[in-house]
């Protein structure tokens, strides 16, 4: 049996999504059974792989970084999910597009007087001005919302997508 | 003399209603349900949001059903796939005017625009967000006024002019720099024609006006009974 090849993807979001997938308790005992988790933050997987069949995406598109990992998901996958709503909307690191990156990080690092004002830079990818969503940049084949979706909305379309059903009809909300 | 009778069809069911009823009524009497935003029972009509535009046989252009009386033979459609593009993108427009993040606001779970988001099964926002800069308004010592989240619907200003006799909100500016202002644009708190009665948080439909102190999802609206409340006016005036 051909087993589904499944990745996640971590981008700019808090992991409440992954919690949410890891909250579907003993029925990721039935979706293991069913999948190979081939990349993802829960797994040891160093690079993302070739050929996978379904990626979830969670957190917005923050820095160049981000993007391209986004887009060499797309490029390996042939279906990718927006997990939640920051991936769907921006969310909560969007919240920050109302006053641009540079303000924003003065705000936290510089201006509300901490020990040892400085804005972090060592080895990390530079904010984008914007976070956005993840549509902005690849298409998508489906959107979950939801802050986190319930897992029962994320085991409903993992499973879904293994019983091949092609209009998923999930009870989810923005903010949910 | 009594008001005329007059029979029309709505989504191919016959229905009748009297003369001075307009198409959303007729239709919510017969528990034909049409998506509304700024519409509110015991307010006036405006007609601003348009999601409860209707088709109308003969006509080419779409009709507003809560300002549209009825006709006797008219022939109305609630539910296309016209109508339900053009309710997707108005409700998708709402979103990426102003700030709505449902995770965080005041009202998620209890909030008419994402009701209206998940009937309409909108699962994402097509427009590119504007993210305005916009002021929280937490002057008033009972309630907050919170721009980001408001959708412009004015039933704030009506419920405040035409229920509570203050007319202390009211627009400002026009277009996509409409903003709702308390008297001549001052803070909310130091108004001098607001008497506090709360009219507007409850009737708002979104999270763009609270009471003080809820935190994320704990702002649940109690509707005041304005058709009720109207009705005894009106009784106590003859």
């Amino acid at each position: 049996m051909n087993r589904l090849r499944l990745a996640t993807l971590w981008l700019d979001g808090c992991s409440g999504c992954h919690m949410s997938l890891l909250d579907t308790d003993e029925r990721l005992l039935d979706l293991a059974a069913q999948v190979d988790i081939v990349y993802s933050p829960l797994v040891d997987a160093k690079d993302f792989p070739e050929q996978v069949d379904v990626v979830c995406i969670e957190g917005a598109v923050a820095t160049d970084a981000d993007e391209a990992r986004l887009r060499l998901a797309r490029r390996r996958s042939r279906l990718l999910i927006a997990m939640g709503d920051c991936a769907v909307t921006g969310n909560v690191p969007a919240m920050r597009n109302i006053m641009g990156a540079e303000a924003m990080l003065r705000a936290v690092y510089l201006e509300s007087r901490p020990l040892k004002p400085q804005i972090p830079a060592d080895g990390l990818p530079h904010l984008n001005e914007q976070a956005l969503p993840l549509h902005h940049f690849v298409p998508i084949d489906l959107f979950i919302p939801g802050c986190p979706p319930a897992a029962d909305t994320l085991f409903a379309a993992l499973g879904g997508l293994l019983a091949g059903i092609a209009d998923l009809r999930l009870d989810t909300r923005f903010g949910a | 003399m009594t008001t005329p009778i007059l029979t029309l069809t709505i989504d191919g069911r016959p229905v009748s209603g009297l003369a001075t009823e307009t198409v959303l009524q007729v239709a919510g009497e017969n528990g034909i349900a049409i998506p509304t935003l700024c519409f509110l029972d015991g307010l006036s009509a405006t007609g601003a949001c348009r999601l409860c535009m209707v088709e109308i046989e003969g006509s080419a252009k779409l009709h507003p059903a809560c300002v549209t009386p009825i006709q006797e033979g008219m022939v109305v459609t609630t539910q296309s796939e016209r109508l339900r593009s053009y309710r997707r993108a108005i409700v998708q427009l709402l979103f990426a005017e102003r700030n709505h993040v449902c995770a965080v606001c005041v009202s998620n779970g209890h909030c008419e625009l994402q009701d209206l988001a998940r009937e309409l099964g909108i699962d994402h926002i097509d427009f590119p967000g504007r993210y305005p800069a916009l002021a929280v308004d937490a002057s008033h010592s009972r309630f907050v006024l919170d721009h980001n989240r408001c959708v412009l619907c004015t039933r704030c200003v009506r419920v405040c002019a035409e229920i509570e006799g203050a007319h202390t909100w009211d627009v400002k500016n026009r277009g996509i720099r409409s903003q709702i202002v308390a008297d001549l644009d001052t803070p909310w708190g130091t108004s001098t024609t607001c008497t506090g009665c709360g009219k507007c948080v409850h009737v708002c439909p979104t999270g763009a006006l609270s009471e003080k102190g809820r935190s994320v999802a704990e702002m649940q609206k109690k509707r005041p009974a304005l058709p009720y409340l109207v009705a005894n006016r009106a009784e106590e005036r003859r």
